[in-house]
């Protein structure tokens, strides 16, 4: 593809730095991102985990500059390959939208206009950064249906997104947002919508094509199984803001914190011993109006008592380093979090591998 | 599609067939005091069977509706009787397809008469129908994409007001104040575009057809408003806003072709209504369209003209139901047209 040769593998392509987005409502602020930071390198994928209403859609939309003309309040830096896109005009940001970042939306059949055929849309996103004809649009159109698996691509060009299965219609969503070779490409919950046969495909086209596009991936979602296929780097998000973040597999392993404790413990696995329990998350995600005081986790969180006094409750933890590797930082306040995951937690619901790491 | 429209089009006649049917049953059931309103005060039972005969009445009612029907496709003689028609052909009238019957009191072909309200009452509307959608949808979508601001709220607020006045208010305000006092309009009355041309047309017309649209146009200001509002949060919305499209192409291309299609229905419907005739406001400027024929006739007992009123106006609406679902496989891709 046209820039791809320039990019080069690992260097830093987007740094969101301390990124705020309030909303103003008549019942107060919404705080729904509220001081978050992560980095993400061209062609690696970071996966953003957390609940409904943990932030992680809602700082994506950001960088793609859709709270603007609402009633939302943004802040802090979004850099996308050198340029602060925070104070860009709506024109330069409308020009960067589809083009250097271009996003994957849930909801393929929402997602889609019912009235527009799927070449016609593909097109459209095509023509609004490139000067071309209908028919050379169309011909891309074709080529990128192509591209994505679409049986018959020059046929099913004149399709309209309700003669499309769930899962063509994701991978037209994916052919329109690489359509223009975006740097970033942005996945809100790429597979939640689909049946689970169909997740497998559409999670290896997107890796498939992020190698042929050497794109930066961010991938949205609160399935760890689609965060372990996927993703180099992640990312926890709750509350508005991140709770850890490090390269997968350590982070994974070697959890530091009790909220990922309790989204990898509410993880069914097939290959597991049938007699392990599966752990959900007691309570509700907080509120974003009135979040709770200290860490927004602690009113959940089990081992709160473990750490002393009233700190939990008075004092947000820092983002900080607990296993000596600078990569993979976490916020809480406990001590030797490691000792207590593998001892107590992993031997609560998976007895038989607790320990095998050390 | 050929075949889609087709079949659209069959189902209506069928529709429209019943409608006569039920119109029947339901008018000619009981003929006794039509056939005493066509005769008068002191009328003998000599008289009153002969005018039945003459007008068909002692025929039963499914026989009634039998010849109703051949007229309308072929004409008929009154009375229908073959013998007559050898013997004296001047006493036999006979009324030519299409054939709605034959009125008593205004000794004329139900045609005849409703044929010159017909153009009154089609140019009302179809003035009227240019007036509320071109002004109540432009409303509409000024008032959704300023939402909140204090032009949406003058917006529905003035439609609001004007919707809740009564029409007959409304038009002898129009009349006396744009009309007689200050003169601006002319004088509202009919002239064929025949006769006068267009403007002497339009400018007779043009009061009547806003007092009709003032009435229809809240509503589509309202519904236009909701609409736009209720698809500028679609899911499809936010992906044209992902892709770089720019806010006017995003309005203008993706919102108002899903917010607008849900119009034409109510569009279709509404034209047929009042293609019908408008009664009030027939009434109020004094023009002599098919509402003001229809209150006439039924004051008059004259079953023939109000069968031929409801027929025509079932058949409105029949015909706009079938151009809105024809419409409708063009305009939404979803409606499968096998």
């Amino acid at each position: 593809m046209t820039n791809s040769d320039s990019r080069v593998v690992g260097e830093q392509l987007l740094h969101v730095n301390d990124l705020v987005v309030h909303f103003t409502t008549h019942d107060g602020i919404v705080k729904a991102v509220d001081g978050l930071t992560y980095n993400v390198a061209r062609g690696q994928t970071l996966g953003i985990v957390g609940e409904s209403g943990s932030g992680k859609s809602v700082s994506s939309l950001a960088i793609l500059g859709l709270h603007r003309n609402t009633n939302a309040m943004v802040s802090g830096s979004i850099n996308l390959g050198g340029v602060e896109l925070l104070s860009l005009s709506d024109e330069d940001m409308r020009r960067k939208r589809g083009k250097d970042v271009a996003m994957i939306f849930q909801d393929p059949l929402s997602s889609l206009h019912p009235y527009y055929s799927v070449g016609a849309q593909i097109g459209e996103a095509f023509r609004v950064h490139n000067d071309v004809s209908k028919s050379e649009a169309r011909k891309r159109a074709i080529d990128m249906l192509g591209l994505v698996g679409i049986p018959q691509p020059d046929r099913r060009v004149d399709d309209y997104p309700h003669q499309f299965s769930g899962g063509m219609r994701q991978r037209a969503m994916i052919a329109m947002a690489l359509v223009n070779d975006p740097g970033l490409v942005i996945a809100d919950e790429p597979t939640t919508a689909l049946d689970v046969t169909v997740q497998a495909q559409i999670l290896d086209l997107l890796q498939k094509l992020q190698r042929e596009f050497n794109s930066a991936i961010i991938i949205i979602t609160h399935d760890l199984g689609v965060v372990a296929e996927m993703a180099d780097e992640v990312l926890v998000m709750y509350g508005g803001k991140a709770v850890e973040n490090g390269p997968t597999k350590e982070l994974l392993v070697h959890p530091q914190m009790p909220y990922t404790w309790g989204l990898l413990s509410s993880v069914p696995d097939v290959t597991a011993d049938v007699n392990n329990k599966l752990k959900p998350i007691p309570g509700n995600p907080p509120s974003l109006l009135n979040p709770p005081g200290g860490c927004s986790f602690h009113p959940r969180c089990e081992f709160r008592d473990r750490v002393g006094g009233n700190t939990c409750a008075t004092v947000i933890p820092v983002l900080e380093s607990k296993t000596g590797d600078p990569n993979h930082t976490s916020r809480c306040h406990l001590k030797g979090p490691e000792d207590i995951y593998q001892a107590e937690v992993l031997a609560d619901v998976a007895p038989a591998t607790a320990g095998e790491e050390h | 599609m050929f075949a889609y429209a087709v079949r659209r089009i069959l189902i209506g006649l069928a529709m429209l067939v019943v409608m006569t049917l039920i119109t029947f049953l339901l008018f000619m059931n009981n003929t006794t005091a039509s056939v005493l309103a066509s005769c008068g005060k002191n009328c003998q039972p000599e008289q009153k069977a002969i005018i039945a005969k003459t007008l068909g009445y002692d025929d039963p009612v499914y026989v009634q509706w039998g010849k109703f029907l051949k007229g309308v496709v072929a004409g008929r003689n009154f009375p229908d009787d073959p013998a007559l028609v050898a013997d004296h052909p001047e006493l036999v009238a006979h009324c030519p397809a299409p054939c709605l019957g034959y009125s008593f009191k205004n000794s004329n072909f139900v045609w005849d008469v409703m044929k010159d309200a017909m153009w009154v009452s089609i140019s009302i509307a179809v003035v009227a129908f240019a007036i509320w959608i071109i002004i109540g949808v432009l409303l509409g979508i000024i008032a959704a994409l300023k939402r909140g601001t204090w032009i949406d709220k003058v917006i529905v607020g003035v439609t609001l007001v004007i919707f809740a006045f009564p029409t007959f208010f409304i038009g002898q305000l129009l009349y006396v104040f744009l009309a007689i006092k200050t003169g601006w309009f002319a004088i509202p009355s009919y002239t064929p575009i025949a006769d006068g041309g267009v403007f002497t047309w339009l400018g007779g017309v043009i009061l009547p057809a806003i007092t009709l649209a003032v009435f229809y146009m809240a509503g589509y200001v309202r519904m236009t408003r909701a609409f736009v509002l209720e698809t500028s949060t679609e899911d499809y919305i936010r992906t044209a806003q992902a892709k770089g499209l720019s806010a006017r192409a995003v309005i203008g291309k993706h919102t108002f072709r899903a917010a607008l299609t849900p119009i034409v229905t109510m569009a279709g419907m509404d034209l047929a209504l009042v293609l019908g005739g408008a009664p009030i406001t027939e009434s109020v400027f004094n023009f002599n369209g098919l509402g003001k024929l229809a209150v006439t006739a039924t004051r008059e007992f004259d079953l023939p003209i109000n069968i031929g009123i409801v027929v025509f106006l079932s058949a409105f609406v029949i015909l706009a139901n079938v151009v809105v679902d024809i419409a409708y496989a063009f305009i939404d891709p979803r409606v499968s047209v096998k």
